[in-house]
C-alpha cells in the first residue's frame, strides 16, 4: 500500500462523520434536507461499503484494506482499521441497515411532535460511525472506543423520541452495557499491556507464538478471567441469556429506526466480538468454555422463544425472539467449526435483515394505529393486501423457512453444533426445537395482525403504504431471498478468514488435548 | 433425446413463473386470464413431465443428474466442509412424483376455475396453487435431503397459505380458518423436526446430502441385469454419460448449448480434477458425446470410492464392513445410526403424510376450499412422507426396527382414521380421514418394504381420491346453489331456474366471500343437509360412485390392483419374509390391520354413498342442487377414467390373462432402477377373493344399514347412534377418539400457560423487576448511601444530583420543551464528544502509513 494513501475503509468509515459535519449547519425548519441529506450520507457509506466488497479478496484470509497511523505510540495504541472476511460482511450490513433507518424515519410521527429533527438524524449518522469503526477497527483501544460511542447515540434516541417509559428505559441500556464494558476495559488493558500493543492482529501473532502469554491452566485461571471479562460485556450486548433483560425495555421504548438499529447491527457487535477478540485472543478459554456457553445458548434459544409467545405487545414479542435468535448465532460461534461460525456470521446478516424487517412493520403498524398491542389488530391482511403478503415473507424468513435466509443461517448453525467436538447431539438436539417454537410464536404474532376478520372500527380504513415504505420492504424481501437461495455471495466472503480462524482455534484445542 | 433431463428446470421454473404473474398482475386480469395462466403453467409443467418421461423410457430408466443453470451453488463452503447444491435427478421415481402432481395438479387447476368462480381473491388463488405446484416439484425432483426439505417447508407454508384463504370470512369462521392453518404448519414443524435431525445426522455420517452423486448408479444389481433387456442402449449411455463429465463449473455452459446430460459416471466423484479438463472442452466444442471413443461403461459403483458416492451407496458400503460412526463424543455402529436417522425421518413423515401421532392437523386443513384439499390434503403434498421412505428406502429397508415401527404407526394409523371416518357428518371431513387411512396403508406398505406396492398405491389414491375430493367439491356447490335458488324461490321470486347457471353461480360466490349473512346456519357440507343427488347431478354421481368403488378397492377399479398389492406383500413378508423376526410380525401385522381397515374403508365410502346420493332429499337445497359446470365435471371425468384404468399400470403377470393386454408389472419394473428394493410380488387369487370379499362385506352392511327407509333423517343421529349396542363405539368415532382435546389438555395449556408463567412471573416479575429493578438497582444506591457517609458527602452527591439532572433535562426534552438552553447543551455536548475523537485520530491519520 503506497505511504499517505487513505484506505477505502478510513473513506467508508468517516462519511457518516462527515455527514454528520453536513447536516450541523443544516437548519432545524430545513427538515427535507435534514432527511435527504442523512439519506444521502447513509447511501454514500452503503456504496463506499458496496465498494470495498466488491474489491475485497475473497481468497484472503486477512487483513484488507488496512490503514494504520501512529496515536499515542507510548502504549502502543494507533488507527488501526482494515476488513477481514468478518468485518466486510458486518460493515456492509450497517451500511445497509442505516438508510433502511433513516427511510423508516421518513414519516415517523413522533418526530414530528417532539422535533428535533436535526439531532435525531446526527445521532444516527454519529451511531452509522461508531458502528462501522467497531467493526473495522483493528486496534483495542479503538474498538473500545468505537463500542462506547454506539451508546451515546442511541441513548438518546431511546430517551428523546422514545414511548412512554423511554427514560428508565435509556437509562437501564445505557448502566447495563456499560457495567459490561468495564469488565472489558480492565481485561483489554491487561492485555494490551502484557502484550506491549493494542493491534489486534499483533497481539493474535503474539499468543500464537507464545500460548503462555495469558497462561490457561482450567476454566478459572488468569485466560478465562480475561476471557470471561470480554465475554459478558459480549453477552450483555448480544444480549445473551440470562443478561437479556434490558433488551424488551429498549425495544419496546425506543422508535422505530432505534429499534431497526439495535436489532439489526447493535447487538451483533456483542456476537462479532466474540468471534474477533475471545477465539483469537483465548482459544484455551474458549474451547475451555464452549460447553458451558453452548448451554446458556440454548436456553436463551428455548426461552426467548417461549416467552416471546406469551407477549402481547408486538414489539416485545419480536425482542424477545431476538434472544432466541441471537442464542442461535452464539451456539454457533462456539461450535467453533467452519460450519458453525460461518453459519453464526451470515445469521447476523440474517437476524439484521428479518428482525430489522419485523421492526420496521411494527412500526409502520404503529404509525397507523398508535398501538403495539397485539389485541388491537386482526384481519389486517385484508386491509393492505401488499403489506400483509411483504410482512408474511420476513415473518417466515424470521422463522427460518427454507428458500429464505433465516435457513441458510440456522441449518448451517445447528450442522456444526450436531458435529461440534465441544457441543455435539444432544445441543443439537434441544436448540433444533427452537425450530419448532420460532413456528409458534411467529404463526401467533402474524396470524394476530393479519388474518380473522376486521372487526375493529379503526383497523377498517388504514392508509396504505408510502413509495419510501414499499419500497423498502420490498428491498428487505428481495434480500432474503437472495441470500436464501445464494448465499454463496456472503459464504463466499466470509470463508477464508473464518477458516483460519477455525484453524488457529483448533490447532490450540489439540495442544489442550495432546497435554 | 439426450438433452431432455434439461427439461427438469423448466418444469420447476414454469409454475413459479405462473406464481409471479398472478401474484403481481393477476389482479388486473378477470378471472378467465388468471384461470387460464394457472393452468397453463400446471399442464406445461405436465407436458415437461411427460417428455421426462418418454426421455426415461428412450433411454433404458438412466437416471440424470442435473445442475440448474445460474443458479449452480446454494450452500457451499471452502474446502469441501459443506456442499449442498441445487441439483435435480431425473429418474423414475422423481418422475413418476411429477407426472402425479403435474397430472393431477392441471386438473384441479381446471377444476379450481368452475370452483373458485366470483371468489374476490380469484387470482391470488391460482397464484398459491402454482406456488404450491413449484415447492412440491422442488421436493420431488431434488437430488439432495435439504433440497427435498425446501420443497417439504415450502409446500408446507402453501398449504398455510390454502388452509387459511378464506381467513377473513364472518362470524369467526374465518379465525377458526386461521386457526386450522397454524395448527397444520406448526404440526407440520413439530414432523421437520425430525427430518432435520435426520439431516444433520445424515451429514455427521456421510459427509454428503446427496442421495446419488452423477454417475453413480443406484440399482447396481438392475443394472448388472441390464436392466429388461436392453443392453445396446445401456452401453450407448455409457458413452453419453462419459463424454458430459459433471463438473459444476462447466456445467453452466453445457446447459447453455443446450446438452444438459449430467449422467456421467465420475471416477473423482463431484468436481474431480482429472475429469475437469475433458468436460470443459467437451462443454466448449462442437463434438457430441456419441462421437467421442467409447470410455468402459459402469455397471456398478466399485470404481468409485465410498466417500464420493451419495448417502445410500455409502451406506450400503458402511453395512457391508460394519464400519462405526464417529460422532465425537460416542462412536456408534452404521446400523444403529440407521435406526436413528429413519426414526427421525419417520417423524418427519408422520408430520407431512399426516400420521400418528401428528395427524390431527389434516381434518382441520378442510377450512381450505375444495380444490386445494383435493391436491394439496390428499394427493400429493401428504403423499411427501411417502416419497421420502421410499426415496430412502436402503436406509429404511436395513433399519428393522425402523421399518417396523413405520409399519406399525401406518396400520394403526389406517385403522383409528378408518374408524373415526365412520362417525363423521361432514362429507369433506369423512374424506380427510379415509386420506389419513390411506396414507397408513402406503407407509405401512413401505414399512414392510413394498416400497414398489406404497408407490402403486400412492398413485392410484392420487387419482381417486383427488377425484372424491373434486367430486364433493362440486356436491357441495351444488347444495349451496341449491340453497341459494330455495332461498331466491321463497324470498324473491325471481323464479330462477336450474339452467340460469350462471346467475346463480354469480350469487353463489358470497359464499367464498365474506357477505353471505343471510344463511348462516346451513352447513353445505353436512351430509344429513343432503340426500338424492344422483339425480340431479349425475356426472358428479357417476364419477363419485367410480372414485368410491375404486377407494373400496372394488375388481377392477385402480384402488383394488394397489391395494392387493399392499396385503399381498404383507402376506409374503408376514409367511415367507426371511429378513428377520420384525419383520415378518410386521407382515403379519401389515396385512391383519390392512384388511380390517380396508373394510372400515368400504364402509364409510358406502354411508357417505347413501347418505349424499340415495334416498330423498332432506332439505330444499338438496332439492334444488344442479349439476356444476364444465369446468368441474370435465375434470371429474378424466379423473374417474383414470380411476377405473389406473390399475392397470401395474398388472399382476398372472391374472386372467389381463398382462397380455397391458404388461406385467410395468409401474414395479419402470421403479426398480431408482429403487433398489423393489421388487415384483405375484397375484394370489386367495388374497385378492379374501380381500374383495371383505369390502363387499362392508358395503352390504352398510348398505343394510343407511339405505333405504332407514337413512339419515335431519333427526340428526346415525343409525350405529340408535342402535344400543353400537351407540358408544359410534359417539366415539364421532369425537374423534378425543385426540384433540388429549393433545390441547397434554400439550397446549401446559405449553400455553408455562409459556406465560415464564414470561410474566419468572422473566418480568422476578428477573426484570425484582432482581434488576430492584435487587442491584436499590442495592446499589444502597451501598452507595452508605458510602456516601463516612466517605464523601460531597462527591456521591454530586453524582447523585448529576444523575437527577440530566434525567430531568432528558425528560424536558421528552416534554418538547423548546428552550434554546437545551438545544445548546446538546449540541455542545455532541461536538466535544465528536471534537475529542477527531483530534485524537487527526494525527494518525496524517501519519498513515
Amino acid at each position: 500500500m503506497p505511504e499517505s494513501a487513505i484506505s477505502i475503509t478510513t473513506i467508508t468509515l468517516f462519511i457518516p462523520l462527515v455527514s454528520m459535519f453536513i447536516l450541523l449547519f443544516l437548519k432545524e425548519e430545513q427538515a427535507q434536507f435534514i432527511r435527504i441529506g442523512a439519506l444521502a450520507g447513509s447511501l454514500l457509506t452503503l456504496g463506499a461499503a458496496v465498494v470495498m466488497w466488491a474489491g475485497f479478496d475473497i481468497t484472503n484470509p486477512n487483513l484488507q484494506f488496512v490503514q494504520r497511523g501512529e496515536w499515542i505510540p507510548t502504549y502502543g495504541i494507533s488507527y488501526y482499521v482494515g476488513v477481514d472476511g468478518l468485518s466486510m460482511i458486518l460493515v456492509v450490513l450497517t451500511a445497509f441497515i442505516v438508510p433502511v433507518a433513516v427511510l423508516a424515519s421518513w414519516h415517523m410521527h413522533v418526530l414530528e411532535e417532539r422535533g428535533r429533527q436535526k439531532l435525531y438524524y446526527i445521532f444516527i449518522m454519529l451511531l452509522e460511525f461508531a458502528m462501522i469503526g467497531s467493526f473495522v477497527a483493528q486496534d483495542l483501544f479503538l474498538f473500545y472506543i468505537m463500542f462506547e460511542v454506539t451508546l451515546v447515540p442511541m441513548y438518546f434516541m431511546i430517551g428523546i423520541w422514545g414511548a412512554e417509559q423511554r427514560v428508565y428505559a435509556a437509562i437501564k441500556f445505557f448502566l447495563y452495557t456499560i457495567a459490561g464494558s468495564i469488565l472489558m476495559l480492565l481485561a483489554l488493558l491487561y492485555v494490551g499491556i502484557n502484550a506491549g500493543t493494542f493491534a489486534v492482529p499483533e497481539i493474535t501473532a503474539a499468543v500464537r507464538a507464545n500460548p503462555a502469554l495469558f497462561p490457561f491452566a482450567g476454566m478459572f485461571s488468569t485466560q478465562s478471567f480475561l476471557f470471561l471479562g470480554f465475554l459478558i460485556a459480549f453477552a450483555i450486548k448480544t444480549p445473551m441469556f440470562p443478561f437479556h433483560s434490558w433488551l424488551p425495555d429498549a425495544h419496546v421504548q425506543a422508535p422505530t429506526a432505534g429499534s431497526i438499529i439495535l436489532a439489526g447491527v447493535l447487538l451483533k457487535l456483542g456476537t462479532y466480538g466474540m468471534a474477533r477478540f475471545c477465539f483469537q485472543f483465548f482459544p484455551e478459554a474458549s474451547v475451555a468454555w464452549a460447553p458451558t456457553v453452548g448451554v446458556l445458548a440454548v436456553i436463551g434459544i428455548l426461552y426467548g422463544a417461549w416467552v416471546s409467545y406469551a407477549q402481547t405487545d408486538v414489539k416485545k414479542l419480536v425482542a424477545y425472539s431476538s434472544v432466541s435468535h441471537m442464542g442461535f448465532v452464539v451456539l454457533g460461534l462456539f461450535a467453533l467449526n467452519a460450519q458453525g461460525i460461518n453459519g453464526a456470521i451470515l445469521q447476523m446478516v440474517n437476524h439484521g435483515i428479518s428482525t430489522g424487517g419485523l421492526f420496521l412493520l411494527v412500526g409502520m403498524l404503529y404509525e397507523r394505529r398508535h398501538t403495539k398491542a397485539l389485541d388491537a389488530f386482526g384481519g389486517i391482511w385484508k386491509v393492505m393486501p401488499l403489506f400483509g403478503g411483504l410482512s408474511l415473507v420476513i415473518t417466515l424468513s424470521s422463522m427460518g423457512l427454507p428458500g429464505l435466509n433465516g435457513f441458510v443461517g440456522e441449518f448451517t448453525i445447528l450442522l456444526g453444533t450436531f458435529g461440534s467436538e465441544y457441543l455435539g447431539f444432544f445441543f443439537a438436539l434441544f436448540a433444533t426445537l427452537g425450530v419448532i417454537l420460532a413456528a409458534v410464536y411467529s404463526l401467533y404474532m402474524y396470524q394476530k395482525v393479519f388474518m380473522g376478520e376486521v372487526v375493529k372500527e379503526e383497523n377498517k380504513h388504514l392508509e396504505p403504504l408510502h413509495w419510501q415504505e414499499t419500497l423498502l420492504l420490498v428491498v428487505i424481501v428481495i434480500v432474503i431471498i437472495w441470500i436464501g437461495v445464494y448465499p454463496a455471495t456472503f459464504f463466499g466472503s466470509m470463508d477464508a478468514s473464518v477458516n483460519q480462524l477455525v484453524q488457529q482455534v483448533s490447532a490450540v484445542a489439540q495442544s489442550i488435548v495432546s497435554r | 433425446m439426450e438433452n431432455y433431463p434439461g427439461l427438469v428446470t423448466a418444469i420447476i421454473i414454469i409454475p413459479l413463473v405462473g406464481f409471479l404473474i398472478n401474484m403481481f398482475w393477476g389482479y388486473r386480469f378477470g378471472e378467465k386470464i388468471s384461470g387460464a395462466i394457472g393452468s397453463v403453467a400446471a399442464l406445461l409443467s405436465f407436458g415437461v413431465a411427460l417428455l421426462l418421461y418418454i426421455y426415461l423410457l428412450n433411454s433404458n430408466f438412466a437416471a440424470a443428474v442435473v445442475n440448474p443453470p445460474i443458479l449452480d451453488r446454494w450452500i457451499e463452503m471452502a474446502n469441501g466442509t459443506l456442499s449442498i447444491p441445487w441439483q435435480m435427478r431425473v429418474d423414475t421415481l422423481s418422475v413418476t412424483m411429477m407426472l402425479v402432481v403435474t397430472g393431477i395438479g392441471s386438473m384441479i387447476h381446471i377444476y379450481a376455475i368452475g370452483y373458485m368462480h366470483g371468489d374476490p381473491r380469484f387470482s391470488r388463488f391460482f397464484s398459491y396453487l402454482n406456488l404450491f405446484l413449484f415447492f412440491m416439484l422442488i421436493l420431488v425432483t431434488g437430488n439432495n435431503f435439504l433440497m427435498m426439505f425446501v420443497g417439504w417447508e415450502g409446500v408446507g407454508v402453501c398449504s398455510f397459505l390454502l388452509i387459511g384463504f378464506w381467513f377473513d370470512k364472518t362470524n369467526g369462521v374465518g379465525w377458526k380458518n386461521s386457526l386450522a392453518a397454524r395448527k397444520a404448519m406448526i404440526l407440520n414443524r413439530v414432523g421437520d423436526f425430525g427430518l432435520l435431525m435426520a439431516i444433520f445426522m445424515m451429514f455427521w455420517t456421510f459427509g454428503t446430502l446427496d442421495y446419488f452423486r452423477p454417475g453413480e448408479i443406484a440399482n447396481v444389481e438392475w443394472a448388472a441385469g441390464g436392466g429388461h433387456g436392453e443392453e445396446a442402449g445401456h452401453s450407448e449411455e455409457g458413452a453419453a454419460e462419459e463424454g458430459h463429465g459433471a463438473i459444476p463449473a462447466s456445467v453452466t455452459v453445457a446447459m447453455a448449448e443446450g446438452r444438459s446430460r449430467q449422467q456421467a459416471v465420475q471416477q473423482e466423484g463431484h468436481g474431480g480434477e482429472g475429469e475437469a479438463a475433458a468436460a470443459e472442452g467437451e462443454a466448449h466444442g462442437e463434438t457430441d458425446g456419441h462421437s467421442e471413443p467409447a470410455l468402459p461403461v459402469y455397471t456398478d459403483n466399485n470404481h468409485i470410492e465410498t466417500s464420493q458416492l451419495g448417502v445410500f451407496g455409502q451406506a450400503e458400503r458402511m453395512l457391508e464392513d460394519h464400519h462405526e460412526v464417529d460422532f465425537g463424543p460416542f462412536n456408534l455402529p452404521i446400523e444403529t445410526v440407521l435406526v436413528i436417522i429413519t426414526l427421525f425421518m419417520l417423524l418427519g413423515a408422520a408430520g407431512k403424510s399426516a400420521q400418528i401421532p401428528l395427524f390431527v392437523w389434516l381434518p382441520d386443513a378442510m377450512a381450505g376450499p375444495t380444490p386445494v384439499s383435493a391436491l394439496i390434503h390428499a394427493a400429493t403434498m401428504v403423499t411427501a412422507g411417502v416419497y421420502m421412505i421410499v426415496r430412502s428406502n436402503v436406509f429404511f429397508y436395513e433399519a428393522q426396527l425402523s421399518s417396523f415401527v413405520v409399519t406399525v404407526i401406518g396400520v394403526s394409523t389406517a385403522l383409528a382414521a378408518g374408524y373415526m371416518a365412520m362417525g363423521q357428518w361432514d362429507i369433506k371431513r369423512v374424506l380427510a380421514y379415509s386420506t389419513i387411512s390411506q396414507l397408513g396403508f402406503m407407509i405401512a406398505a413401505a414399512g414392510i418394504g413394498a416400497y414398489a406396492a406404497a408407490m402403486f398405491h400412492l398413485v392410484t389414491h392420487a387419482f381417486f381420491k383427488a377425484l372424491l375430493f373434486l367430486g364433493s367439491g362440486s356436491v357441495i356447490h351444488g347444495v349451496e346453489h341449491g340453497h341459494h335458488l330455495a332461498h331466491e324461490r321463497q324470498h324473491g321470486g325471481h323464479g330462477h331456474g336450474h339452467d340460469d347457471h350462471d346467475a346463480a353461480a354469480a350469487h353463489g360466490h358470497d359464499d367464498h366471500g365474506d357477505e353471505h349473512a343471510h344463511h348462516d346456519d346451513f352447513d353445505p357440507q353436512d351430509m344429513r343437509n343432503m340426500g338424492g343427488l344422483a339425480e340431479r347431478m349425475p356426472i358428479t354421481f357417476i364419477t363419485y360412485m367410480i372414485g368410491t368403488l375404486a377407494l373400496a378397492g372394488i375388481f377392477p377399479f385402480a384402488g383394488f390392483w394397489s391395494k392387493d398389492e399392499i396385503l399381498l406383500d404383507g402376506y409374503l413378508v408376514g409367511f415367507f419374509g426371511d429378513k428377520g423376526p420384525l419383520y415378518n410380525l410386521g407382515g403379519f401385522i401389515a396385512l391383519g390391520g390392512l384388511l380390517i381397515a380396508a373394510g372400515f374403508t368400504a364402509f364409510y365410502m358406502w354411508r357417505q354413498i347413501q347418505m349424499v346420493f340415495f334416498g330423498q332429499a332432506r332439505t330444499e337445497a338438496a332439492h334444488h342442487a344442479p349439476e356444476s359446470n364444465a369446468f368441474m365435471c370435465i375434470p371429474l371425468i378424466v379423473l374417474a377414467v383414470l380411476s377405473v384404468f389406473g390399475g392397470f399400470f401395474n398388472t399382476p403377470s398372472n391374472v386372467l390373462g389381463l398382462d397380455n393386454i397391458f404388461g406385467a408389472h410395468l409401474f414395479t419394473s419402470f421403479l426398480e432402477p431408482s429403487v433398489l428394493h423393489a421388487h415384483v410380488a405375484d397375484f394370489n387369487p386367495f388374497l385378492a377373493i379374501a380381500a374383495l370379499a371383505v369390502a363387499i362385506g362392508a358395503i352390504m352392511l352398510a348398505h343394510r344399514i343407511y339405505a333405504g327407509s332407514k337413512a339419515v333423517t335431519a333427526s340428526n343421529t346415525d343409525p350405529l347412534y340408535e342402535n344400543g349396542s353400537t351407540r358408544r363405539m359410534w359417539a366415539f368415532a364421532n369425537a374423534r377418539m378425543y385426540w384433540d382435546q388429549f393433545y390441547g389438555a397434554l400439550l397446549e395449556q401446559p405449553f400455553n400457560r408455562s409459556s406465560k408463567f415464564l414470561a410474566d412471573k419468572l422473566d418480568w416479575a422476578f428477573w426484570h423487576d425484582y432482581i434488576h429493578d430492584t435487587v442491584i438497582f436499590k442495592g446499589f444506591n444502597a451501598i452507595g448511601q452508605l458510602l456516601s457517609k463516612p466517605v464523601d458527602v460531597g462527591i456521591i452527591d454530586g453524582i447523585v444530583n448529576a444523575v437527577g439532572a440530566v434525567v430531568r433535562w432528558i425528560a424536558q426534552w421528552g416534554r418538547g420543551l423548546q428552550t434554546g438552553y437545551v438545544r445548546t447543551y446538546a449540541v455542545t455536548l455532541l461536538l466535544g464528544v465528536v471534537l475529542v475523537i477527531v483530534l485524537l485520530i487527526l494525527p494518525a491519520l496524517t501519519q498513515a502509513r
